[in-house]
């Protein structure tokens, strides 16, 4: 019986499922890894530690990268690199001011491939305007075709607006996000072997800085931020819920979702909420300020479809709700693990 | 159980046939609708056609095609013609909101 | 929401009204029961109605056995094993083809029977094992890629049939006199394939309305109409309102490609048991597919948890927070039941959109009452 297998410790492996960023992932983390290394900065679980350094917050991230195939319309792994670890520094409020890369190649990779991937390092931390100033390389056996891993780390310091505490969000703020939902992990789908389909979906993988120091400096009371990569919109709102105490309420019709992505994922069996985005923004804005905060997304180029989402209530117990389409409700709970694509 | 969508036959190479479901452009099986065209709309599961849908019944049915499908959608795909070149002029038809 | 989903929802209501008993009435399908939760549906149909989700998701039903099975093959030198995504996490008694993966074993998924062929013909040195399993909407697939690794003699390719067959689930439940049910909702894929006048035998030997419907919102809520229409006016009548791609014989080449590779058996369903000529297995010609077969494999025994009230939910009997299972220790991580296993399985999609604590279980009283006879 699986239920008990699980708890088995002396068998039980490390699944795919368990990287999925969802529930298992959860569990991995609390019971693996928090009861060894805890300390309060580590214990908020954020994307992100403020670490003092000589009585100065500095902002610290990492982030290891993953993906098959390396290349996908729209981006690269090279790419998802830095904008991911651009992203998880500006969603803390930093600045982000440098990035470490390590990257591990598994012998046999094409040197052409490798060319390519570091050009598009090059020019996404060029467009995020933040350089990568120190770096390791190791390669390994072969296992496959040749593949490559990378890890990012990152520094900022806090930037002054930045008043990002979850504490702080209370029932009545409003949920807003800076664009389409599902691009990213429904094109990495679409590109997977054994379901390979082509289709006009692209990576939304872009760096966000910019977009947020543009939010922190226009006068909006910005509660909270989050970019909602594995485990999408579902696992950030989720979170979000269960940390601050509160309940959330989204209006579906209002989340922006482009018809080709709604028909990949309806193909594939998966929720769009739950799928990955690399180049989006979850925002808890005060509910005066929402408006301003709106217009700011729309004017930037990474913002332009941004929504006005949902609001924050006083409803209980602190769950996350959707207002669906045809005025029912339903309840959108963080999601398992990996979403694998489905028939029924 | 079953999770299957509208799509339409854009080519036919054999038993084989290239759907498009909204952008998404999937290779599918058609032996189980062996009559098709390019140009027919299909209901496609788990990589198998397996009925066809006439496209008035298809936008009356299924609300988010009523919705996605604006006038000019006809004109952007490119539906291999038929040698009675009538596949085009049939299918903007339907399409009009 | 549109004026049409406005007056089919005002239509409802009125219609809903005048029952003078709850109605109960059964959507087979899975997919019709994720639709219902997700599309917010379930939440806005009359209170006297319920609608319970029946034995309509291939994945909960696949019996342990089939599933260790599955795990066997995964694990024999040289095979891989390719199935459908929904199949990784159900549990047997050695455990989940997730983690079968995790230990070692090469198991796929894929999104098209097709691509077991590609795979099959990709890696000459493996042999492919298809775990195939679906309803009606599925099993063509199937029989269809059979025929073709058949006709290119592809013989690295074997396929552990898990298929089952809709119509006759719903005939047993009928035989069995606790269900209290006043309709179907049927199966609009499935439906597709066999046609509407499959489920002729349910109006005209069990006198049940049916309807066969599609998974739009507006067509869930014009079904459930149709069927409390029909319970108003006394009347068991199959009715098809997704004539968009049902007809009422079916898909005739699908089926002649059933005929031509499979032959329906007696097969067990997880939690409901054996029922005869519910699944399908493969005709004599094509024994050599059958990997059992080839694998030399015995098939075990089934050892469902005695606690699990799986059989009943499936059944309608009880709803998934009476099972004393239910979120306690069975969640969809750690999925003991069927009908936590698929995201589509009843207590799953119960758990993963409904409120904590709500819709606690109300049973219909005397279910067996006519909907128009007041109840004393």
């Amino acid at each position: 019986m699986i239920a008990r297998m699980t708890t088995n410790r002396s068998t039980e492996r490390v699944m795919l499922a368990h990287g999925g960023g969802g529930e298992l992932t959860g569990r991995l983390i609390e019971e693996h890894f928090l009861p060894k290394l805890s300390n309060p900065a580590l214990s908020t679980l954020t994307d992100g530690a403020i670490v003092p350094i000589n009585g100065t917050p500095v902002v610290f991230t990492t982030d290891s990268f993953v993906v098959t195939p390396l290349e996908f319309p729209g981006g690269d792994i090279g790419r998802l690199a830095v904008c991911g670890t651009v992203n998880d520094l500006a969603v803390m409020g930093a600045i982000p001011t440098a990035l470490s890369l390590g990257i591990i190649l598994e012998e046999g990779l094409p040197m052409d491939l490798l060319d390519r991937v570091i050009a598009s390092i090059a020019r996404s931390a060029q467009e995020a305007d933040v350089p990568v100033v120190t770096g390791d390389t190791k390669v390994i056996e072969r296992r496959g075709e040749g593949g490559m891993y990378i890890n990012t780390a990152g520094v900022g310091g806090l930037h002054p607006g930045a008043h990002l505490d979850l504490a702080r969000i209370v029932p009545g703020d409003v949920v807003l996000v800076s664009g389409t939902l599902a691009d990213h992990g429904l094109t990495i789908m679409s590109v997977r072997a054994g379901i390979a389909f082509d289709s006009d979906l692209r990576s939304d993988a872009a760096p966000l800085n910019e977009l947020v120091a543009r939010l922190l400096e226009c006068g909006a009371d910005i509660k909270f931020l989050r970019d909602p990569t594995r485990g999408g919109l579902a696992g950030v709102l989720a979170d979000i819920s269960a940390r601050a105490n509160v309940s959330i309420e989204i209006n579906e019709a209002s989340v922006p979702i482009t018809s080709t992505a709604r028909h990949a994922a309806e193909m594939l069996g998966l929720d769009p909420l739950s799928v990955a985005n690399e180049g989006k923004l979850v925002c808890v804005v005060a509910h005066d300020d929402a408006s301003k905060a709106l217009k700011i997304l729309h004017a930037h180029r990474h913002g332009k479809q941004a929504a006005i989402i949902g609001r924050v209530t006083d409803a209980s117990p602190p769950l996350v709700e959707l207002r669906t389409r045809i005025g029912g409700r339903r309840i959108v709970q963080r999601p398992y693990g990996e979403e694998l694509p489905r028939i029924c | 159980m079953c999770l299957a969508v509208p799509g339409r036959i854009l080519k036919c190479d054999a038993d084989d046939a290239l759907v498009d479901l909204q952008g998404n452009r999937v290779r599918i099986s058609r032996v189980l609708t062996p009559d098709t065209r390019p140009g027919d709309w299909v209901l496609v599961h788990a990589g198998f056609s397996i009925a066809t849908v006439d496209e008035a019944e298809a936008l009356e049915t299924w609300d988010y095609l009523r919705q996605a499908y604006g006038p000019d959608f006809a004109t952007e795909l490119e539906i291999e013609s038929e040698d009675t070149g009538n596949s085009e002029a049939s299918l903007a038809k339907g399409l009009s909101p | 929401m549109t004026a049409r989903l406005d007056n089919l929802f005002r239509e409802l209501r009125e219609a809903a009204g005048q029952l003078l008993r709850p109605a109960q009435y059964m959507e087979v399908c899975g997919t019709h029961t994720v639709s219902f939760y997700r599309s917010g549906l379930r939440d806005l149909v009359p209170g006297n109605i319920r609608l319970i989700s029946g034995p309509g998701c291939p994945v909960c039903v696949t019996a342990q056995r089939h599933i260790d099975a599955a795990i066997a093959l995964s694990r024999e030198p040289g095979v891989i094993l390719v199935t459908y995504g929904d199949m990784l996490r159900v549990p047997g008694k050695l455990g989940s083809l997730e983690a079968t993966r995790a230990a070692g074993a090469q198991v796929r998924v894929i999104t098209s029977a097709r691509t077991a062929l590609e795979i099959a013909v990709a890696n000459p040195e493996a042999t492919v094992v298809f775990l195939a399993v679906g309803f009606e909407t599925t099993a063509p697939a199937t029989a269809a890629t059979l025929l073709e690794a058949d006709r290119r003699n592809i013989d690295n390719f074997a396929v552990l049939m898990c298929h089952k067959l809709v119509v006759p689930a719903m005939l047993t439940l009928l035989r069995n006199k606790d269900t209290a049910l006043d309709g179907f909702l049927c199966p609009g894929h499935v439906s597709v394939i066999i046609g509407s006048s499959a489920y002729r035998p349910v109006v005209e030997q069990y006198a049940k309305p049916c309807v066969v419907a599609g998974f739009e919102p507006e067509q869930m809520l014009r079904g459930i109409l149709q069927l409390v229409r029909q319970s108003l006016a006394g009347e068991a009548r199959l009715e098809n309102i997704y004539q968009a791609v049902v007809r009422s014989d079916g898909n005739p080449t699908a089926q002649r490609l059933m005929a031509e590779a499979f032959v329906a058996e007696t097969t067990p369903w997880r939690a409901l048991g054996e029922m005869p000529a519910s699944g399908l297995g493969l005709a004599p010609r094509f024994a050599h597919f059958d990997a059992v077969r080839r694998f030399g494999l015995t098939m075990g025994e089934d050892e469902d948890d005695p606690a699990c009230r799986c059989g009943e939910v499936i059944q309608g009997k009880v709803q998934p927070v009476e099972c004393p299972l239910f979120g306690r220790g069975c969640t969809p991580i750690t999925p003991i039941g069927p009908c936590m296993v698929s995201s589509e399985g009843t207590c799953a999609a119960w758990y993963k959109y409904n409120r904590p604590a709500k819709d606690l279980p109300q049973r219909a009283e005397r279910p067996h009452a006519s909907v128009t006879e007041a109840v004393t």
